[in-house]
């Protein structure tokens, strides 16, 4: 079964071999393709914005919970208030973990895209498959310095998003893909 | 496979691909698709004939032979050449054919008589107050005004071939001009409902990714159809622009044709038709065991044998006469006894293509073959076929792809059982150096290849039930909004696997044929 060493079977290393010829006129140096890939986590805005806006909307219901319930029941009732605030430091903590398990990495010919903490996905997209990329940031996340980079393919499924960037890092990002986008351009 | 009518020697054809007999697969992999001259008698640089619509010539054999002399194909390098005449500038703007005003003309009488048969009472109270006088002037405005409107929308609509693009421009108050750039074409249809075959007309529908109901060319005479499909293909194939309009049709040879013999059998063998039967005679003993009453008995079990009939029989008139025949334009498939259709699907468009095997069908080694074109709502390459015939036209559909059969699918390791009990053992993987094949479902199996040149993007989940038993999945995205994914993997397994179908995903591209599959 070739599907779990592509590297040794006939057909990767025909593929290889063209990749090499193609590539002799390429700047890169002669390494090794399957380089480990070089991870960029997210910046921590992300993490503050998410924070906050947790902290003020559970902060709100917890005020709610804690003061109606006692003016109109009874004030054993405020215990009520105890939810959401476990909620709160349990948001708290899962923003954070899901906050770390973001990264992408640029590498030669293709984006990689990690995330999740139970359900982990990982995207890998060719530059050459790109349709467009798109940079959006709306008015929470420009208040915080944020912006998101969004990558179409032709596929709809294709769900590459890298949220909470610095908007200056958002845009270099999307220059260096539109440029590595139209020189590996491919077809549907 | 083949009805006693088709041409004898595309079964064989289609079966020698599979072995690798005297006539060997590798001399007709050659034959249509890449040879620029298929006719080397002919010489390459032609002046341009005076009969150049092979279509409207009175050649009564239609699938084998449409394509007569001036079909070899000339690039445009060499086909400018010799062409004397100037590069045509002005735009010819065509309309359509003159009954189109009248495809609604059913529309209004349709609501009167569902309004009829919706409150009888009251039409019957309102036709009795009709007096002769009124139903005249109703007519008389009635009648000119829908006719002045089925008029104008006609006589705004036009359409144009100008050597990128087609053009539809209509819209009488709300004006619309669609430019679909040729290049980009998925699949033309051409198709016949069965009013338009009594007048002689029919649809042409160009797929481009995007393209909606409004950017159908309805109604065009069936001759003119026929034309105009055959110059787009030509002028997208990358043709001369001076000579795309009279390079005619390609010619086409039949792969195969489905004997409605077959058909019916297979589509008697299919679950969802025992099942709707099954539950007709189930629930109403079930009611008559309960109420007795024989209204309800009824009410219940017509509906349901209707149903059952009415799918069957749809299924069956719409597959019949299913013909699939291959050109230098692409595949061919012309189907159907009522409504008839006839799609063109150019070189390269194929984004998937599924092997499906229900249950029944097992024992008779018959499969239903579907494909996924980005932008086309086709999605049937055949109806049914035996294995090995399906697999030799999936290998024309897809050069050089070799269909992997169960022992060269990779089973998920054991542990999955615990993830997806017995389903577990339908899962299957395959990775060869032209597809990701994947296989599903344990009743009625289906296997997915997608062309690694077709891979827009990979993806690798992992759900936290799938992570504690080292196991992941992974998805393969393609371009005509399918996605394509190999279940139940081991995990560092799935992990190579993502990088290395990235890689051939990337790599893959490079063999692809171009976008103007004659250049």
């Amino acid at each position: 079964m070739e599907t779990g060493s592509p590297d040794d079977t006939g057909t990767a290393g025909a593929a290889r071999a063209t990749r090499a010829a193609g590539a002799a006129d390429r700047a890169e140096p002669a390494v090794p393709v399957r380089d480990e890939p070089v991870w960029t986590g997210l910046p921590p805005g992300l993490l503050h914005m998410r924070r906050l806006l947790l902290v003020v909307w559970l902060g709100l219901l917890t005020l709610a919970a804690g003061v109606l319930p006692a003016l109109f029941l009874d004030p054993a009732w405020a215990a009520l208030a105890l939810l959401p605030l476990a909620l709160m430091a349990w948001g708290w903590v899962m923003l954070g973990r899901n906050w770390r398990s973001w990264r992408y990495a640029e590498r030669a010919d293709d984006l990689l895209i990690s995330r999740g903490v139970l359900w982990r996905e990982e995207t890998v997209v060719p530059y050459g498959r790109m349709q467009l990329v798109e940079v959006t940031s709306g008015p929470v996340e420009r208040h915080f310095g944020l912006a998101s980079v969004q990558l179409h393919t032709a596929a709809a499924a294709t769900d590459a998003t890298i949220p909470g960037l610095d908007p200056a890092e958002a845009e270099r990002l999307r220059d260096r893909l539109t440029e590595l986008g139209e020189a590996r351009s491919a077809g549907l | 496979m083949t009805g006693p009518g088709a041409g004898e020697d595309t079964t064989g054809r289609a079966d020698g691909t599979r072995t690798s007999g005297p006539p060997s697969p590798g001399a007709i992999d050659d034959a249509p698709l890449h040879m620029p001259n298929p006719h080397p008698a002919e010489p390459p640089n032609r002046t341009p004939g005076p009969t150049a619509r092979t279509v409207e010539s009175p050649e009564p054999d239609d699938t084998t032979t449409t394509g007569t002399g001036t079909w070899p194909r000339t690039g445009t390098g060499t086909g400018t050449g010799t062409d004397a005449s100037p590069p045509v500038d002005d735009l010819v703007e065509r309309r359509l054919h003159p009954v189109t005003p009248l495809r609604r003309a059913w529309a209004p009488v349709a609501v009167i008589v569902g309004w009829a048969v919706h409150d009888p009472d009251q039409a019957q109270r309102q036709l009795t107050r009709l007096t002769t006088t009124h139903l005249m002037i109703g007519l008389a405005v009635l009648i000119p005004a829908a006719a002045l409107y089925g008029f104008l929308t006609w006589w705004f609509t036009h359409y144009a071939v100008t050597d990128t693009e087609l053009r539809i421009r209509t819209g009488l108050l709300f004006r619309r001009t669609a430019h679909i750039r040729l290049e980009r074409i998925q699949a033309i249809d051409v198709t016949q409902p069965l009013l338009a075959r009594v007048a002689g007309v029919a649809k042409l529908k160009l797929d481009v990714i995007g393209t909606g109901k409004k950017d159908e060319l309805a109604f065009l005479g069936a001759d003119e159809a026929s034309a105009l499909r055959a110059e787009l293909l030509a002028r997208a194939a990358g043709f001369a622009p001076e000579t795309a309009h009279e390079v005619g049709e390609a010619p086409a040879r039949q792969l195969l044709r489905v004997p409605p013999g077959v058909l019916a059998v297979s589509l008697l063998l299919t679950g969802a038709t025992w099942g709707t039967l099954l539950a007709a005679a189930v629930v109403p003993t079930l009611l008559w065991l309960a109420t007795h009453n024989l209204w309800t008995v009824l009410a219940t079990a017509l509906p349901l044998v209707g149903a059952a009939g009415a799918r069957s029989a749809g299924r069956f008139v719409g597959e019949y006469d299913w013909t699939v025949a291959e050109s230098p334009d692409g595949l061919r498939i012309d189907h159907g006894l009522l409504d008839r259709a006839h799609e063109t699907v150019p070189p390269g468009r194929v984004q998937t293509v599924r092997l499906v095997e229900p249950l029944l069908w097992r024992r008779r080694r018959w499969v239903r073959v579907e494909l996924d074109v980005a932008g086309s709502s086709n999605s049937v390459l055949l109806p049914v076929a035996p294995r090995d015939v399906a697999e030799a036209v999936v290998a024309r559909v897809l050069p050089g792809v070799v269909v992997p059969t169960g022992p060269e699918l990779s089973r998920p390791p054991r542990r999955a059982a615990r993830c997806r009990p017995l389903w577990w053992r339908g899962h299957g993987l395959a990775v060869t150096d032209a597809v990701f094949a994947a296989r599903y479902g344990l009743l009625r199996r289906s296997l997915a290849l997608v062309p690694h040149a077709k891979v827009q993007s990979v993806r690798l989940t992992q759900g936290p039930w799938r992570r504690a038993l080292r196991l992941a999945d992974v998805h393969v995205d393609t371009g005509a909004n399918k996605t394509v994914t190999a279940r139940l993997r081991d995990a560092e397994e799935a992990a190579e696997l993502l990088r290395s179908q990235a890689e051939r995903s990337r790599t893959g591209r490079r063999d692809a044929p171009p976008d103007r599959w004659m250049t």
